[in-house]
């Protein structure tokens, strides 16, 4: 089988899984897995820039929150019906992205993640001095009646499960046929050898900046799906915390791999899941499972595979 | 027709002269070869060329446009190829990917850009090793790599930097073969430390030295050239 078809098998295998799961899964598992669906979404778009192009960011949060607020404040604010609202988000994600990218793509290597991290600090600032509108640390909560989309309430089990798989498969879709295309290939070129890369006549900035617009675009998506599938808006979401997890997710999963991402966030979320039952300590065994995983499985769950069974694994 | 100059062209480090203020000029169609002792600057120079460092002081120009404010990526484009010292491939790529990536800023769509690739990659005596890792390569075959990554541009000004380094005889008299037909296409400038490469392909040669041009002839001239063999061989 050729790696493009085996590709196809694997990725399209793990959509009509999660397709079948939904019919079968106990409803705690059941709203757990729709969660994942849409941090992994989080944690594809994160992949993009750090696991494609090699742009290791802290910051991510502020994607992530700007897709949110995007969202959020137009529901709450303008009263907009989900999909404008939505599509507020993807545009405040975009927006942000691009100014972002062109600022601190001036910077690279260390000075890159402190700059972006000081960004996104900077919007986590910026949702609290807002307070009157974001309502700051506390909060929003999006009513159920505004979570209301051509008819389906999405704040229903089903019909939120179906929406996030959805928005997972769109993304999945969309870095499948990224890795695919001439310009996802620049990206990986970028990752291996900048210099090589630029040395071959590519703009290498202009292939960051577009990597950085891409990848923040994604995590906006998710950011404003999170928000109106589960019905809250908070600042929490734009904390460092919110920075960190995908760092981990991607790191876990596999960077640079389709997909690692949804992986590595099931893996943690349940890691953390499962060890807060045993244990108050919960992050102690959470954090010694990741210094396993580091030493073990360096390349993340999906980069063993590579290494060992599938080199071709997009 | 003149297709690449230099006026001035300086570049210092740190009190270190590396380039110093040479005025050069290369014909199109001409396999000129860059030589000099360790540390004359030949490879700062170049890389002034093609924009990978700037310069101090200076001017370039390529095909009559001053060219000196261009990005390296927008020279490159103009029709230059530069191919590394220092091997610099994607070892992490395929062989065949390593040369797709240089191909494709040329071509649009599979079927030409793997046509090309395969083509060039018979041009070096890779087509074995397509489906290799780069970096899985020896030394040597790394070197073959960067000159297919080089030709597939079909460049107008095709630089190359020590491309021998590292190859064996046999591969050695393949290169000259492939520099000669390249010549009917593209402009060469060859940095080169093998003299019989110099002597059997170069039209004419520059000799670079502490980042000055020392003398510039033909192969021949510069071979009797008692100064450049005290430069270059520290005998005088
Ligand atoms: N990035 C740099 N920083 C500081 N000094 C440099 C740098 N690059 C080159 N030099 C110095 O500039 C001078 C010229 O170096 P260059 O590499 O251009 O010489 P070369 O002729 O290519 O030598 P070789 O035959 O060894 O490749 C040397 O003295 C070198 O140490
Ligand atoms: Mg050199």
């Amino acid at each position: 089988m050729s790696d493009l078809r085996r590709s196809l098998a694997l990725h399209l295998g793990l959509l009509a899984l999660l397709f079948a799961l939904q019919f079968v899964l106990p409803a705690y598992h059941h709203g757990n897995l729709a969660r994942i669906m849409v941090l992994a979404g989080f944690a594809m778009g994160y992949n993009i820039m750090f696991g494609y192009t090699g742009l290791l960011s802290l910051g991510h949060a502020l994607f992530f929150a700007a897709g949110m607020y995007g969202m959020g404040l137009s529901v709450q604010h303008l009263d907009a019906a989900p999909l404008p609202a939505l599509i507020a988000g993807l545009l405040a994600g975009a927006l942000v992205s691009a100014a972002l990218g062109l600022l601190a793509l001036r910077t690279a290597g260390v000075a890159f993640m402190i700059v972006k991290l000081m960004f996104a600090q900077a919007g986590y600032l910026t949702v609290l001095y807002f307070g009157d509108w974001t309502r700051g640390d506390e909060g929003f909560v999006i009513q159920q009646a505004q979570r209301v989309m051509a008819g389906i309430g999405l704040s229903a089990p089903t019909a939120r499960y179906f929406a996030a798989l959805a928005l997972f498969a769109l993304c999945l879709a969309v870095t499948l046929w990224l890795v695919h295309t001439p310009f996802g290939r620049v990206l990986i070129a970028i990752r291996e050898n900048e210099e090589r890369a630029r040395m071959l006549g590519y703009d290498v900035f202009a292939h960051k900046l577009a990597a950085v617009v891409l990848s923040g675009t994604m995590s906006a998506a998710a950011g404003a799906a999170y928000g109106l599938l589960f019905g809250y808006v908070g600042a929490t979401f734009a904390s460092v915390q919110y920075s960190i997890f995908p760092l981990l997710w991607v790191l876990l999963g596999g960077a640079g791999t389709v997909i690692g991402p949804f992986i590595g966030t099931l893996f943690m979320f349940y890691l953390i899941d499962l060890s807060s039952g045993l244990t108050t300590a919960y992050m102690l065994i959470a954090g010694v499972a990741l210094v396993l995983l580091t030493l073990f499985a360096p390349q993340g769950l999906a980069g063993e595979l590579r290494n060992r069974l599938w080199r071709g694994l997009p | 027709m003149t297709l690449l100059s230099t006026r001035g062209l300086t570049r210092h480090f740190a009190g270190i002269r590396a380039v110093d203020g040479v005025d050069f000029d290369l014909p199109e169609g001409e396999i000129r070869a860059l030589i000099g002792p360790n540390g004359a600057g030949k490879t700062t120079f170049v890389s002034l060329l093609c924009g990978r460092i700037a310069p101090s002081a200076g001017t370039v120009a390529f095909d009559g446009r001053d060219i000196s404010h261009l990005p390296a990526h927008r020279r490159i484009n103009l029709g230059m190829a530069y191919t590394f010292q220092i091997t610099s491939v994607f070892a992490r790529l395929s062989v065949a990917e390593n040369v797709g990536l240089a191909a494709r800023r040329r071509l649009r769509g599979r079927a030409k850009v793997e046509a090309a690739v395969a083509a060039a990659l018979a041009r070096v005596g890779l087509e074995g090793r397509a489906g290799a890792l780069a970096g899985d390569l020896a030394y040597g075959h790394q070197r073959l790599l960067e000159i297919a990554m080089g030709i597939v541009q079909a460049p107008r000004l095709l630089i190359l930097d020590e491309p021998t380094q590292g190859l064996s005889d046999s591969e050695i008299a393949g290169f000259k073969a492939l520099i000669r037909e390249l010549a009917q296409s593209a402009t060469i400038l060859l940095i080169e430390h093998n003299m019989s490469v110099v002597m059997e392909t170069a039209h004419r040669v520059t000799v670079l030295n502490f980042g000055q041009v020392l003398a510039e002839g033909t192969p021949e001239e510069i071979h009797a050239d008692r100064a450049v063999q005290a430069a270059c061989l520290g005998v005088g």
